[in-house]
């Protein structure tokens, strides 16, 4: 089943256009990656599937329509965004009555055997813990909600990286389970290059790639290329090259692999140097993997 | 936990038919007011506090100035339940103007919002505070304030030899307090109620200082149509609605709490003012429920 479809979705603030015109389709027990430069139009597009701000076109999430239907799409749907937002004078056995006590699908008993890990107590106020700990908080409360879609706009930001490799450990050993689906953005993509199912850049509010990670991984390969053989290797088209330590890294976008392991070492590139690839590409004159 | 969610009626007019919510909407409303109660402590702080600075003017004036042992007059039990309902008042008007702009400005809208709480359930549940918690509690804490006052008078004067049953016989104090509930049930919650309305509907739109958008508009009504039509309805309108129907058969003079208590139910509730005003209120709670949804944060 289709967990979010869009058609032609847009959204413009005055005369800029964060959104342009999208079309979407997210399965229901993938893991999306929405990777995009600041401005891209990715806050905004989950703004939209949470039903936060009017858009354009057609959009269906879980099967309602996020703008006019939140109340009961957000017995479905979770999401952390891209700040802190608890409320800093709540306490946190506040935060669990409250939810205990508006959310159906809320289940107390879980978010105390999550916080039970951590060092939060439970008459603190959100205003006295870390930030790596409100994140903390946050997440068991998120992750105690039987919810099918939860979305995560820059969950991370700020974390040292011992709490943002924690957060995402959680997220998938103690939460997902293939049924759920769950869409996140973040600016730190290695760390989630082996956590999603599939792949989405998003640049001036348009879709530049979208694929999935079995299809980034046939697709792309990195190749750092013996010296003598760069010109030969740069007849196969190169997506990307660039210079690291005075060799040659080129990236290419479905070229046999027995042909450029003949080049030199062939190995799949990251999230990271396609995003490069593909977003240089977009603002400089050759036009390459964008689709 | 909540068992006084439980004993809640249910709402006749709420749709669970047709939603197959597993939570009613008066539970989501009874969390939804404890919720600002959790945040906005001053609710029963300050008319506590204001309860607690009189009784000490007063136990002070009583132990020092014998002058007035022989006057217990009932004039300190209605001052005290003014200061307290002013009190309230007040705190009522900038809780108001703070409910639904504070939550932009600390960005926890995008919180609460993440949760199956409609905009209109949160706007309900934030005017209940200045309509019915309020005054309840503004009530509550000025009968024992008033109480503790009758009890503290009739020591002293045991104290000195004086019979108290003059200073008993005087104060009809269940009188007393049932007037004040019906004064402050009408004037301070349902005759004000268009008043916390349009200063929740500022407090959802404002894009900054709510407070001069608030308070502003009014002036420049006055003032436009004060130069334009030299007419002053707009602020006749405003200075019927703050100080509150009048009964036709008393003298002006009187205390303002006076005037209002003697409105009978029957004159109160058949004062075209009253539905105006809460049909008034209702466009305003409707429009700040409509203008949440708009609305991000600051």
């Amino acid at each position: 089943m289709l967990c979010i479809e869009a058609h032609g979705l847009r959204k413009a603030f005055g005369t800029t256009v964060a959104v342009d015109g999208i079309n979407l389709r997210v399965e229901e027990g993938r893991i999306l990656g929405l990777i995009g430069p600041n401005g891209a139009g990715k806050t905004t597009a989950l703004n939209a599937i949470l039903g936060l701000t009017p858009y354009q076109g057609e959009l269906k999430v879980l099967g309602r329509d996020p703008w006019t239907e939140r109340e009961q799409l957000m017995r479905d749907v979770c999401f952390i965004a891209d700040i802190a937002v608890l409320p800093r004078w709540m306490r946190v056995w506040q935060a669990l009555d409250y939810l205990a006590g508006v959310h159906p699908r809320f289940d107390r008993a879980k978010a105390e055997g999550f916080l039970a890990k951590t060092t939060i107590k439970r008459a603190s106020k959100v205003r006295e813990l870390s930030k790596g700990m409100v994140a903390q908080l946050h997440l068991a409360l998120v992750m105690a909600i039987d919810a099918r879609l939860l979305v995560l706009d820059e969950p991370t930001l700020g974390l040292d990286i011992l709490y943002r490799k924690q957060f995402y450990d959680s997220l998938l050993n103690d939460y997902f389970d293939r049924s759920r689906t769950i869409v996140v953005t973040t600016h730190q993509v290695e760390e989630v290059q082996d956590v999603l199912t599939d792949l989405m850049f998003i640049n001036r509010g348009r879709i530049v790639l979208n694929c999935s990670m079995e299809e980034f991984e046939s697709r792309y390969l990195e190749v750092m290329v013996n010296p003598e053989q760069v010109a030969a290797a740069r007849a196969l088209k190169p997506i990307h090259e660039r210079q690291v330590f005075g060799r040659s890294i080129l990236l290419f976008d479905r070229v046999d692999r027995q042909q450029l392991a003949a080049l030199g070492d062939v190995r799949t590139p990251s999230i990271a140097d396609l995003f490069v690839a593909v977003l240089g590409n977009q603002s400089g004159t050759t036009q390459g993997a964008a689709r | 936990m909540n068992t006084s969610s439980n004993v809640m009626p249910e709402s006749p007019q709420k749709s669970q038919v047709i939603v197959p919510a597993v939570i009613p909407a008066t539970r989501r409303m009874y969390w939804s007011v404890r919720r600002e109660l959790w945040e906005y402590r001053s609710i029963y702080i300050a008319p506590l506090a204001a309860a607690a600075v009189f009784l000490l003017a007063f136990l002070t004036g009583l132990t020092l100035s014998p002058a007035h042992r022989h006057e217990p007059l009932d004039i300190p039990y209605e001052f005290a339940a003014a200061l307290i309902m002013g009190t309230a008042f007040i705190v009522g008007i900038f809780y108001s103007l703070d409910a639904l702009y504070g939550e932009r400005r600390d960005r926890s809208t995008l919180f609460w919002k993440s949760l199956p709480v409609s905009d209109l359930t949160t706007v309900l549940s934030k005017f209940t505070i200045p309509l019915i918690i309020l005054p309840l509690l503004s009530f509550a804490i000025a009968v024992v304030t008033q109480f503790v006052m009758l009890l503290s008078s009739s020591a002293v004067l045991l104290g000195s030899g004086l019979s108290v049953g003059m200073l008993w016989a005087r104060m009809s104090f269940f009188h007393m307090s049932l007037m004040l509930l019906y004064h402050i049930l009408t004037v301070h919650g349902l005759w004000y109620a268009p008043i916390y309305g349009w200063l929740l509907l500022v407090s959802a739109w404002a894009p900054r200082a709510p407070f001069i958008w608030a308070f502003l508009p009014p002036f420049v009504i006055w003032g436009v149509e004060k130069i334009a039509f030299n007419t002053s309805h707009f602020l006749a309108m405003l200075q019927y609605r703050l100080t509150g129907p009048q009964p036709s058969n008393t003298a002006p003079g009187g205390t303002l709490m006076d005037m209002l208590s003697a409105l009978t139910p029957v004159q109160f509730f058949s004062t075209p003012g009253l539905w105006i005003g809460l049909a008034t209120a209702a466009i305003f709670l409707a429009a700040a429920a409509r203008v949440r949804r708009y609305r991000e944060p600051i």
